[in-house]
């Protein structure tokens, strides 16, 4: 399609305004965590590292940090498991009910979040309030972890299915047996998707709120819980701000790491 | 028998299999318990921990709660959802939550396509992969955390009022509008990733050649480019819509005394005590989404995900 210079020039600019509407709302979000002015008033008139300070400081926001990280990381070793095992089923078997359990495995993420999380309230209440469990981080990260085995599932799924079965076979006939198939073989086929699967089931867990909202209870505040909390309250508002800004500078690091995996895939193997 | 003896000699000359070894050759030899042995742990997850109360929390809607107990009364009854149907209130919520579940897709869809289409067909194809970063990249800062943004923007005196100020106008406040507006800024790069992917699919030639039998762009554009590229934004509206749909916390954000139907689930769930008609109300996105799919499916879409 020829397209004139000025339609060209037109779809550029809308392609340009985009992205900086993209980003505009998270620079904002940098500036205001060293915006010296309490009241946050825009354009900022001088910066100061006064905030950042005041929120290494602050311990309900340090223990937010470390619920979300042990959340996160409960939530993601449990989905490894049941995402890999999941994936092998899936890939290297046909029985009846395959296309059920791809099903069950992407429902929790399919469904709004508010109903996952309504139905695994009730569920641990029935069933863990009677044994002595109350709602904690062991909910917090079994709810998580429901959610979180569709991004190991797939990601392990699609590696599964372009490797292919031919070089195991070829293990299987060099003589070694199934268990060191898996590991000499098998494993270091997979151990870039599950990596990219873990490092998105671990983001996923680590932004969660609604889910976590009702299977926290009192005692686990994630730090979503927490900056939700704080929200509301304009004399917390500078930490919320350099929570804010921090999480966006750590988001670089999962970015980073799956373009690292990415451009690492693409070479041959 | 001199032939058996020479087989024998060589299978005693190895040694015994160990246990680990024995094990493997069960597992060679037996796919189905190999199948077993993979499929419990999920299953024995997601079948009774999660189907299992999804399916109790649905049975619930069906029971009502005791006003003075606040206990679950165990009876059937549909009185939770002849509630929903009656009273004006649930009904004007459910409609402005599929209304804003719309807008926000047609938002999307307006501002995604030609930012699909500027990075496929326009910019130079080297360029292309870090505009895809670029899109991607978003998505990983907290939700929360843009939502916020949007706060502190949107108040009052904040960058909105200051960008619009020139220009005589004001930032919409807190409020449905803003809801809308965050919530179509939150879900647009879902929209634009497979938009963009089915565009790169789409032959220039095509284009070229609906050009050359003098076709103008508005018109290639119309019987060409969104033909083909509609099971992609079906594909992305199905993020879009569904995303929106179960939102509450945004609205809580940016929304000021807006309801949505995830509000009114939570106020349910907490305040109120009523579990019962919580999931009642819960069934209300369920079945929109349900046939939101059902009707996306019609158009292939599906396989686009």
């Amino acid at each position: 399609m020829t397209l004139s210079p000025a339609a060209r020039a037109a779809l550029r600019a809308v392609l340009v305004l985009g992205l900086a509407v993209i980003y505009v709302p998270l620079l904002v979000v940098l500036v205001n965590s060293v915006n010296a002015d309490r009241a946050f008033g825009w354009p900022p008139t001088s910066f100061t590292g006064r905030w950042w300070a005041h929120a290494m400081d602050d311990a309900g926001a340090r223990r937010a940090v470390l619920t979300s990280v042990k959340a996160g990381l409960g939530a993601t070793a449990i989905a490894l498991v049941l995402g890999t095992a999941a994936a092998f089923a899936v890939a290297r078997h046909r029985f009846f009910g395959r296309e059920a359990v791809s099903l069950a495995v992407v429902l929790p993420i399919a469904l709004p979040g508010i109903v996952t999380g309504i139905a695994l309230s009730n569920a641990f209440q029935v069933v863990l309030k009677p044994l002595g469990v109350g709602l904690g981080l062991f909910t917090v990260i079994a709810g998580h972890a429901t959610f979180c085995v569709v991004t190991i599932y797939n990601n392990v799924l699609a590696r599964l299915r372009r490797t292919g079965t031919s070089l195991e076979e070829a293990s299987a006939d060099l003589g070694a047996d199934t268990f060191q198939t898996l590991r000499y073989v098998t494993f270091p086929a997979l151990r870039s998707a599950m990596l990219a699967g873990g490092l998105l089931s671990f983001a996923l867990s680590f932004d969660e709120i609604i889910v976590t909202t009702f299977t926290a209870g009192p005692g686990a505040q994630t730090l979503p819980i927490w900056i939700f909390g704080n929200l509301f309250r304009p004399n917390q508002a500078p930490v919320v701000n350099v929570l804010a800004a921090a999480m966006i500078v750590l988001s670089v690091i999962p970015i980073w790491i799956a373009q690292r995996l990415s451009s690492g895939a693409r070479s041959p193997v | 028998m001199d032939d058996d003896q020479g087989l024998t000699a060589v299978a005693a000359a190895r040694p015994a299999p160990g246990p680990r070894r024995r094990a493997a050759a069960v597992l060679h030899r037996r796919p189905r318990l190999r199948l077993t042995l993979l499929l419990s742990a999920p299953l024995a997850w997601l079948v009774p921990g999660y189907l299992g109360a999804l399916a109790a929390i649905f049975l619930t809607a069906f029971w009502t709660t005791d006003t003075f107990t606040g206990e679950v009364v165990h009876q059937y009854t549909l009185a939770n959802f002849q509630t929903l149907w009656d009273e004006p209130v649930y009904r004007t919520i459910a409609l402005r939550s599929v209304g804003v579940a719309a807008a926000v897709t047609l938002i999307d869809m307006a501002i995604g396509l030609p930012m699909a289409f500027a990075m496929a067909k326009v910019v130079r194809p080297r360029r292309r992969p870090y505009l895809v970063v670029a899109v991607l990249a978003p998505l990983w800062a907290p939700y929360l955390v843009k939502a916020y943004a949007w706060r502190v923007m949107l108040a009052h005196g904040g960058l909105a009022d200051e960008v619009l100020g020139p220009f005589g106008l004001s930032g919409p406040g807190y409020g449905l509008t803003a809801t809308v507006l965050v919530l179509a800024y939150l879900w647009l790069p879902y929209m634009i990733l497979p938009v963009y992917t089915g565009l790169e699919r789409l032959p220039d030639s095509l284009l070229d050649a609906s050009g050359d039998l003098g076709a103008r762009p508005l018109r290639t554009l119309r019987a060409v480019v969104l033909p083909m590229v509609f099971p992609s934004l079906v594909a992305g509206s199905v993020f879009t819509f569904s995303l929106s749909l179960g939102d509450y916390i945004t609205v809580k954000i940016v929304g000021g005394r807006t309801q949505l139907l995830g509000n009114v689930v939570y106020d349910n769930v907490g305040a109120a005590n009523n579990l019962p008609f919580a999931a009642a109300v819960a069934t209300i996105p369920v079945v929109v989404m349900l046939a939101y799919l059902a009707a996306a499916r019609r158009t292939g879409a599906l396989r686009e995900l």
